[in-house]
Parts: structure tokens; sequence; C-alpha cells
């Protein structure tokens, strides 16, 4: 079948294509994970100036299309600031994560948020500064917390990542609608894209669920309590 | 040029024009994602083993493909198989098919919060499964649906900006075309963003008053617990 034969041709490229996706998903999470943890925490102790910022920020990037973010940091903000050079690659993962960020950071605040207040009194009582506190009896409490919760933004940013495509990063989208304007097999090729999304999509919500059943603590979670 | 100038006297008018393309995908977009989901959530929940199998692949198949994608796929993929349509009905179909199969799961995630002693009061009161389902069921699950729904609403007003990747010159396309015009991006950009961020404002703000309007006295959880 010619369909296969031609997906054969172009699987270096399906697979640049994949590993560009993967990349900018991973970079993003990650980004969305250092700046959102602390975003959280800056809102639930930190002070009220702190807690205003945060909040404009995490308004900012919720409430605009992600496709406008693209727009405004590839054509606007980086070359504004002398970064025009930059690769597509970085500023699609940047923005991704940034956005992510302001995502996350709700996620991981309302996780804080559900951990009963009487665990900091205790452990400030047991001679704990705030610091260890908050890093070694909130956290890992509240972390598993909001792991199903943070599971979620992997599909999510999976399916974010196809915009993209808008400023001409290389990921399976754009590899995906250059295939199709050299071969002309329109729509096997798109539902083949589409099928490795969905592959990708749902064998990463897999992978985050087992991570979930491996770190939880017997007896500690929303069944147990 | 004075950004002022270039703000009031250019890019505002013609965001204008933008708007209203972006508020006709939106309008025609949400109230068939509303139905579309109330289908597909009662058909996974109600229907026989067939038609709950159709409704689950359609929510899998739909919340894996990134919504880009789903919408090259009904533009450019479709006509090869002699379906055309214009952009703005691709566009359409696309945002009703991509809200309805989350729209499903906020009212499945409703339906099944109801007691299934409701149903099997409505039956001994003599009504058919499809008459206790949508007199009884719907009207307290699509309440307590507001939340998630107004979520997905909200994404809808968002997301409606990819049609411009399929050529549809609504709100980010106008903003794109100007920018592209005078060299103006950051700027252009963030008025863009502001539009999009009053739409998403305003829409909250408006659903919280519905959620006052619609209430039932005594339904929710927080008076249940006062009594």
């Amino acid at each position: 079948m010619d369909v296969l034969s031609i997906l054969i041709d172009w699987s270096p490229y399906i697979v640049a294509g994949i590993a560009a996706t993967l990349g900018l998903v991973l970079i993003a999470l990650g980004i969305g994970i250092l700046l959102g943890l602390p975003m959280a925490l800056g809102q639930v102790y930190g002070s009220r100036p702190v807690r205003w910022a945060i909040g404009i920020y995490v308004w900012f990037f919720r409430g605009l299309p992600i496709l406008v973010l693209l727009f405004l940091f590839w054509f606007g903000i980086f070359p504004g600031i002398g970064l025009g050079d930059l690769p597509a690659f970085v500023v699609g993962a940047v923005v991704l994560g940034l956005r992510g960020a302001a995502y996350q950071s709700q996620i991981f605040r309302g996780a804080i948020q559900s951990i009963g207040e009487g665990q900091m009194i205790a452990a400030r009582s047991l001679g704990m500064s705030r610091f260890i506190a908050i890093y070694s009896v909130i956290l890992p409490q509240a972390m598993r917390i909001a792991l199903p919760g943070w599971s979620n933004e992997y599909p999510n940013m999976l399916t974010d990542s196809a915009v993209c495509y808008a400023i001409g990063v290389a990921e399976l989208l754009t590899v995906t609608s250059r295939i199709v304007s050299q071969t002309y097999l329109t729509m096997p090729i798109f539902l083949a894209s589409a099928g490795i999304f969905i592959l990708l999509n749902y064998g990463g919500i897999k992978v985050l669920h087992g991570v979930e059943r491996r770190i939880a603590i017997p007896g500690f979670g929303s069944g147990a309590v | 040029m004075d950004q002022i100038a270039f703000i009031f006297d250019i890019l505002l008018p013609a965001l204008m024009q933008g708007l209203v393309v972006t508020l006709k995908l939106i309008v025609w977009s949400a109230p068939f994602g509303l139905a579309l989901g109330i289908g597909v959530a009662a058909g996974r929940q109600y229907g026989g083993p067939v038609l709950s199998r159709v409704c689950k692949t359609f929510v899998f198949l739909i919340k894996g493909t990134p919504l880009l994608l789903l919408l090259f796929i009904l533009y450019f993929g479709l006509p090869s198989i002699g379906i055309t349509f214009t952009a703005l009905t691709a566009s359409v179909i696309g945002f009703i098919l991509c809200n309805g199969a989350y729209n499903s799961e906020y009212i499945r995630g409703a339906l099944l919060s109801i007691k299934d002693g409701q149903m099997i009061a409505a039956q001994a009161l003599g009504m058919t499964r499809a008459q206790a389902i949508r007199n009884v069921i719907m009207p307290q699950a699509l309440r307590r649906a507001i939340p998630g729904l107004s979520n997905e609403f909200i994404y809808l007003i968002k997301y409606s900006s990819l049609a411009y990747m399929i050529t549809v010159v609504e709100l980010s396309g106008v903003g794109k075309n100007v920018a592209t015009k005078y060299f103006i991006y950051t700027e252009t950009f963030m008025v863009v963003g502001i539009v999009y961020l009053a739409l998403v404002t305003i829409t909250t703000v408006a659903v919280n008053i519905l959620e006052k309007r619609v209430a039932v006295p005594g339904m929710n959880r927080a008076a249940a617990a006062q009594l």
C-alpha cells in the first residue's frame, strides 16, 4: 500500500517531528513546575504585593489564547528585548512553559491550601523553621494531592504544542502538513498524524497514572481520608 | 507614528471587524456544543452498549487530537474525499466537536452525581425513562455542570483564535494582519490580548449571575449541609 510506503519514506521526518513535539511538552512542563511551584507558595505564604503580582500574571497568561501569546512573544517581545535570533522551538517551549506555569500554580495552590493549617502550626511547635516545615511537611503531602490534577496538564500541553505550528516550529503538525503538501495524500496522512497524537496522549497518561500509584502512601489519599 | 494614534485610529476599528467574526464563531459553536455535550453524555450514561461505546470512542478520539489538527482535517482534508466546507463552517464544526466532547465529560460527571433513587422515584410516578432524564435528572445535572461548562466556554473563546490558521480572519487574524502591515507587534498583540481578556472576564461575571439566577434554593450542597 502506497500510504504505508510513503509513511516509511518520511519516517525520519516524522520521528523528528515527534521528538520536537515531546521536547516542547517536556521542556514546557518543566518550566511550568519550576515557576509554578514558587508562584503557588508565593500566593499562599507571600506578602500582599507578591500575591497581587502573581495574581496578575496568572490572570494574563490564562486569559490569552495560546496563539496570541505565541505571536506576542515571537514577533513582539523577544525581538523587542534583543532576542530575535532565538529559534522558534525555544520560543514555543518558553511560551508554553510560561503559560503552563500560570495553570500549574493554581493546581499547586489548591493542593497546598488543602493541607490543614494545623500541620504548619504543629511543625513550627516542633522547632522547624517555616521553610523546613513547607519543604518537609507541607510539600510532600501537597505534591501527592496535586499529581492527579497535574497529570491533566500533560494532555493539555500536548494538544496545545501543536499550535506552535503557527510560528514555524518543526513539530509533528508542521511535519504532517509538509508531508501532505508534498505527497497530496491528504486524509491518510492527517489521520495517521492524529493517530500518533492520540497514542502519545494516552501513552503519557498511562505513564503518569503509574507514577501516581508508585508514589502513593498507603492510607493517604482522597479515598482513605 | 504616534502609538496612541495607531491604537485608536487604526488598530481598534480593525479589531472591531475581527471581533464580529470571533463572536460569530462563538455564537454558532456554543449552543450546538452544549447540545452535543448533553447528547453524548446522555448516550454514554443511559444509551445501550453500542451507543455508549460510540459516544465513549468519540470523546476519546476528539480529546486525543489537537484542535488545530482537527481543523486541518475538516478544512484541508475533507475536500480530498469530496466534502467541502467554507473556512468559517469548518471552524464552527471543529469547535462544536471539540466543545461537545469536553462538555460531555462535565455533564456526565454531573449525571453520575444525581442519585439513582431519583430515577427510580420518577419511574415509580409513571414517567418513562426519557421523561425522567429530561424532567428530573437533566435539570439538576446541568445546574451542577455550570462551573465546568463555563470553563469550556472560556476555552472556546480562546481557541476560536485557531480559526485564523485555516484562513478565517477573526480577532487574532486581524491583529496579525495589522501588526505585519505596520510592523508594530508588541502593542498590537497586547491590545488583541486585552480584548480576549475582556471577553473572558465578561463571561466569568455573566456565568456567576446565571448560576445565581437558575439556582434552586436548597439544592446545592452548602444549603443541604445547613439543614
